[in-house]
């Protein structure tokens, strides 16, 4: 393959994770931390963060020692790579931010759980070179982060009336409490499943209503 | 057509490779767990040591420096070493080198998991002076308005212990061992004053074995990042 053939084939591997297979919004994966710790936009970030490492190191990782392991231990090797990374992680956190991660609580340890992360390394990672296998990683964390921080946003905005601790509507703004627990989580979720989901279908449809048009020129 | 047997035999590895195999990954994955640890834990340390001592000095106004206590031969006193297991208190003295009152760690249940806190207590006065929550899980928006909503974290600025803290409906408050309690979150805010009630019952009685007065010489700092302050 030629130069401009690879890069343009990491550009895609980049941005498919960001809109036409994201995680969270197309493959519904990793929803524990998604509606966990939504609730605030700092708390959502420093966990999409956390994650995006995770992925970023565990796909290197595992992408460059492919041809070592032998695919009888291959998940077991994945769940060690991905359980180093989260517990590195889980210090530096600890080490830097004290009060976001005193939030995150269990949420951190338990990106080992996240099964978005094991995924990839088994449907990407293990099968492809280093570029494509960061290039893979780095959208799919991307992905994730962007809408874990979009949902924590939107929460924090309508639950608290603030975005990263600032206030602002003012006094007189009631906050939707709701918006904060747990049900918050689900409703917000919902409600952007549904806005993206009629994006999409509304794309789809149109494009083939063009290839319709185009493909019949004597109606 | 690739046989998926003849595929698979390709790719067998021996057990021992097998086991190698893990094993290495097992120990370069400590490796460098290990050396993560290690390479956080003075920061890490530094961060707790730092977050209890500015809660200590927000329980209790008007300190300038501060003493570890702990229970010593049956009767308190200052003890800098930590010992395993042990349960301990912190003194503040003002500029004039005056012990004016002990920040004391409780914790109990709260609404969804164990509240830790620290209060501020002056035992000649039997009154608490401020409360600051260390660790809560309680719910966002609501019980967690026992460290974010300052009118009731007001109730703690002069409290009186006796005969015992008694919540009372928001509003209500009239005397001065009355909490007003946080409408829409009754079960954080009785949790709060039930964790001061055995808090206060626990040292009460080791802390009126107590002389107070003058801190002394003894005045020393618990941790590393307390070395700015100034001692009185």
């Amino acid at each position: 393959m030629s130069r401009d053939g690879q890069n343009r084939r990491a550009y895609q591997e980049l941005v498919k994770g960001l809109w036409r297979e994201n995680p969270v919004f197309v493959q519904v994966l990793g929803m524990c931390p998604m509606l966990a710790v939504s609730n605030s936009a700092i708390n959502a970030l420093t966990m999409g963060l956390a994650t995006f490492t995770v992925l970023l190191s565990s796909s290197l990782m595992v992408s460059s020692l492919r041809n070592l392991i032998p695919r009888q231990v291959r998940i077991s090797c994945y769940i060690i790579v991905i359980a180093t990374f989260v517990t590195v992680i889980d210090f530096v956190l600890l080490a830097l931010v004290p009060d976001v991660h005193k939030e995150l609580g269990a949420f951190i340890p338990l990106i080992v759980a996240n099964c978005m992360i094991l995924g990839r390394q088994e449907a990407f990672a293990a099968k492809h070179p280093v570029g494509l296998a960061a290039a893979d990683a780095a959208g799919m964390g991307g992905g994730f982060a962007l809408a874990l921080f979009g949902l924590g946003g939107f929460r924090e905005v309508l639950g608290s009336g603030s975005l990263f601790g600032v206030s602002l509507f003012g006094a007189h703004f009631e906050p939707w409490v709701i918006m904060l627990l747990p049900p918050g989580g689900f409703i917000s979720l919902g409600l952007l499943l549904l806005v993206l989901n009629w994006v999409r279908s509304r794309r789809t449809q149109r494009s083939e209503d063009l290839v319709t048009a185009q493909g019949n020129p004597s109606r | 057509m690739k046989d998926p047997i003849i595929e698979s035999r390709r790719y067998e590895a021996s057990p021992t490779r097998l086991v190698v195999t893990l094993g290495l990954a097992g120990l370069l994955s400590g490796l460098a767990i290990v050396s993560a640890y290690e390479w956080t834990r003075p920061r890490i340390e530094a961060n707790h040591a730092s977050a209890l001592r500015e809660a200590v000095f927000r329980v209790l106004p008007g300190i300038v420096g501060l003493q570890r206590w702990a229970q010593r031969g049956g009767e308190l006193r200052p003890a800098d070493e930590d010992r395993a297991g042990e349960r301990a208190i912190y003194a503040g003295c003002d500029d004039r080198d005056q012990l004016l009152g002990f920040a004391i760690p409780a914790e109990g249940a709260g609404f969804q998991d164990t509240i830790k806190l620290l209060f501020g207590y002056l035992p000649d006065q039997r009154s608490i002076v401020g409360v600051e929550v260390l660790e809560s899980r309680e719910t966002p928006g609501l019980g967690d308005r026992i460290y974010k909503d300052q009118a009731f974290l007001d109730n703690f600025r002069t409290l009186l212990v006796d005969p015992e803290i008694v919540l009372v409906k928001n509003g209500t408050k009239r005397a001065a061992h009355e909490v007003d309690s946080i409408t829409g979150a009754t079960i954080s805010s009785q949790a709060v004053v039930n964790i001061l009630n055995a808090g206060v019952q626990e040292w009460s009685r080791l802390l009126s074995a107590t002389r107070t007065g003058s801190c002394g010489q003894t005045l020393e700092q618990p941790s590393p990042s307390g070395r700015n302050a100034t001692s009185g």
